[in-house]
């Protein structure tokens, strides 16, 4: 192997990494939260990638229609969960969150989809549509059993993936899909290309980053967010709503996981199943950030996206095997690291 | 005599006889297309794994999302054996035990340790890199998979069609239930039942949980090996696919449709899945009338609404139908347990000396001495924050001391 071969495979694994750390982050970000496993988290990522391909040739994305059913569906179970007791302005809210928004989103992209719209815009617009689902499914599927065991929360995470990979394939077919780039700049740096793609990866992980952290800082929602993942009981003594806590986290979740849809639909061809692989990947990472730690979390992430770039040299036929046996050293490591860390719970 | 004959007749094990023997003459009777048969075939072979399960999740408090790799193990063992060195089918069980066995201690030891969200993460990531291996390698026929695996055969005779191969299928998950049910009426069985309370509690009391968590992981790894190693007979042919993640998951969802606390529910949960898949093939095409796939969907929608309306499982609504269980019998002249032998009056029972913990910069504990003799009464008392309950922890070993001894009875128990 020269250095030549070497700089790509890195290039590569930076650039693959770049987006498990963003699923990563988005992973550790929804349990330190609302202790939920989000194994759907990938989903977002296939919805993202593959409703940016449908707009970019023009057509609707099913997955407006998709954000109509979740709003409706949340509508209902905030309904239920509210009972007798109807509060008018209550109701007003949880119409206008759940129902109005929602078909506001579904006639936007009915009107500007056939419009073309240049990449940038079909991004927005693509984010826009995804974002909300994240608040919806939180209201339909967890916080309903909120104080549920994490192994509950777990198993019902993967009915909420499973559910929506078969509505992926629904809404869009069992055809692979890949979208425009965001540019068709290309800059050389030595024996490497860098596309215009691979940079606005490294500049939208970076500039994420940096916002969460922002976010997590500063405002006062973002505050309350940080201090929910440290104790859940204590945030709740002192006026911090779990309920909005969780439907922020699940927010954020939908927004990062759109954002590297949007990111990996012009390198990789992408199908309505793709999404749980990817979020795997990212998961792998979160385990070694011990689903805490978010820079741990981030440099893992690049770690596997190079450990599978190589592993696609050397031996492209057990790539995922090598990817996925990762774990193990990694159990292992945690298990003689922290020795007996049982939580009760 | 009679108390046997009273336990066996009892309403409710009655109700359970009688559904065995209907279950039993159904293969026989000509009228009953082989479709039912086969359908019973697989709800046989589900019900193994899902035992094992319902072991794991429902009464032990982890879960597996690799129980259909663990199939794979016994699947591929045999079909390896049978097709390319000729063993009969009936040895490569016990190969298939033993390869089964040994991944699964080797899996259970590096999780079992973790606490509980790793276990199920841990099976996730590995069920999809032993799924990949299988489709890679050479010798187990990459995605083509193995065929030509001989039937299971009982004194010549050939069990090669779904009727005759029935009587193995039930044999086992009948087996299955007993040996279950018989463990978890064990000392070990509390055991395991009380690691859903989490593991405080059981280490409290004297348990192992580490060892007894990993017990139970083997012991569902390898049910799920026998339903394995079964399936490569009855299909005569073995691919990656039915050991995937996804067959894993639908092995959960039939532990949690069931109910997770009862070894029948189990039986129960795959019959039910197993009906809903078959119903949702041959119904949902004509009902909307095109061919997507929403099995998928209805099968994610139906695990969390069952998650959130009905956490024990569907097997509850049955229960209400069936005669109630006796009453434990108590026996009133059993023999009285041994009693150990008192420490002498006045003696050092319990010692604490400069017992300190702090916690980052706070000092909660600071080099605590007490000693509790034999026969006395002992009351710690303080205000609030003084460190009461930190003590009491570290002298039972519930925290770790930052310095100083514990001894009890003369026995160093600080380690």
């Amino acid at each position: 192997m020269d250095a030549t071969i070497l700089l790509f495979l890195i290039q590569d694994g930076v650039t693959n990494g770049a987006i498990y750390a963003l699923v990563g982050i988005a992973l550790v970000l929804v349990f330190t939260v609302t202790r939920v496993i989000f194994v759907a988290q990938g989903e977002f990522v296939a919805y993202g990638a593959l409703t940016l391909a449908m707009l970019d040739t023009g057509k609707v994305p099913g997955t407006a229609a998709l954000l109509v059913v979740f709003g409706a569906c949340a509508f209902l179970a905030q309904l239920w969960s509210s009972g007798r007791d109807i509060d008018l302005a209550r109701l007003g809210r949880n119409a206008a969150l759940n129902l109005l928004l929602p078909a506001a989103i579904a006639a936007l992209t009915y009107w500007l989809a056939p419009m073309k719209l240049p990449p940038w815009a079909s991004v927005a617009l693509t984010l826009l549509i995804i974002a909300p689902m994240g608040p919806y499914l939180y209201a339909i599927a967890f916080r309903p059993i909120a104080e549920a065991s994490v192994l509950t929360l777990l198993i019902v995470a993967i009915g909420v993936h499973l559910a929506m990979t078969g509505l992926g394939l629904v809404v869009f077919g069992a055809e692979g899909f890949r979208a425009r780039p965001l540019t068709d700049m290309t800059v050389p740096a030595g024996p490497l290309i860098f596309t215009g793609q691979t940079l606005s990866v490294y500049a939208v992980t970076l500039v994420s980053m940096l916002a969460l952290s922002f976010f997590f800082h500063k405002p006062l929602f973002g505050k309350a967010l940080r201090a929910t993942a440290v104790n859940r009981l204590g945030a709740r003594l002192v006026g911090i709503s779990a309920s909005l806590s969780g439907s922020i986290a699940f927010g954020l979740a939908a927004i990062l996981g759109a954002l590297s849809g949007a990111l990996i639909a012009p390198i990789a061809t992408v199908f309505y199943d793709s999404g749980f692989i990817i979020g795997l990947k990212g998961f792998i990472a979160a385990i070694i950030g011990s689903l805490a730690s978010y820079p741990l979390t981030a440099l893992a992430a690049i770690g596997v996206g190079m450990v599978e770039s190589f592993a696609s040299f050397y031996a492209s036929n057990l790539k995922e095997v090598i990817v996925f046996t990762l774990i193990i050293p990694v159990l292992i490591w945690l298990s003689f690291a922290h020795g007996h860390t049982d939580e009760e719970d | 005599m009679a108390d046997l004959v009273k336990s066996i007749l009892n309403p409710r094990r009655m109700v359970f006889w009688l559904a065995a023997v209907a279950l039993a003459i159904v293969p026989v009777i000509p009228a009953i297309p082989v479709y039912w048969v086969t359908l019973l075939d697989n709800i046989g072979l589900a019900a193994l794994v899902v035992i094992g399960l319902v072991l794991l999740t429902g009464v032990g408090g982890m879960t597996s999302f690799g129980q259909a790799a663990f199939c794979g193990f016994g699947a591929y063992a045999t079909a390896l054996l049978t097709t390319q060195y000729g063993v009969s089918p009936w040895l490569t069980l016990f190969v298939a035990l033993a390869v089964t066995l040994v991944v699964a201690l080797a899996l259970g030891f590096i999780t079992v340790r973790l606490s509980g969200h790793y276990l199920p993460l841990g099976t996730i990531a590995w069920s999809i890199a032993i799924y990949y291996l299988f489709g890679k390698l050479d010798v187990l026929g990459r995605n083509d998979g193995i065929t030509g695996i001989p039937p299971l055969s009982i004194a010549g005779y050939a069990l090669s069609d779904s009727r005759s191969v029935f009587y193995v299928i039930w044999a086992f998950v009948l087996f299955a239930c007993l040996a279950t049910s018989n463990l978890l009426d064990s000392r070990m069985g509390r055991a395991i039942r009380a690691l859903r309370g989490g593991t405080k509690a059981a280490e409290a009391f004297g348990v192992d949980t580490a060892r007894i968590k990993l017990i139970v992981f083997v012991y569902a790894a390898l049910l799920a090996a026998i339903s394995g190693w079964l399936y490569a007979h009855v299909q005569r042919a073995v691919t990656p696919t039915p050991f995937g993640i996804n067959a894993s998951i639908e092995y959960l969802f039939m532990a949690v449709a069931g109910g997770t606390g009862h070894v029948v529910a189990a039986i129960f949960g795959s019959t039910l899945v197993i009906l809903l898949k078959e119903a949702l093939q041959r119904i949902l095409p004509a009902l909307l009338g095109h061919t997507a796939n929403w099995e998928p969907v209805v099968f994610g929608v139906a695990l969390v609404l069952i998650l959130q309306k009905w956490p024990g499982g569907l097997w509850m609504f049955v229960e209400r139908l069936l005669p109630q269980p006796p009453a434990p019998k108590i026996v009133a002249d059993a023999a009285p347990l041994p009693v150990r032998s008192l420490p002498a009056r006045g003696i050092d029972l319990l010692l604490l000396e400069r017992v300190r913990k702090a916690f980052q910069g706070l000092v909660a504990v600071n080099d605590v001495d007490l000693a509790v003799r034999s026969g006395d009464i002992v009351a710690l008392i303080g205000p609030n924050g003084a460190g009461k309950s930190t003590t009491f922890n570290l002298a039972c070993g519930l925290l770790p001391l930052a310095a100083g001894t514990v001894t009890f009875d003369g026995t160093r128990i600080d380690a």
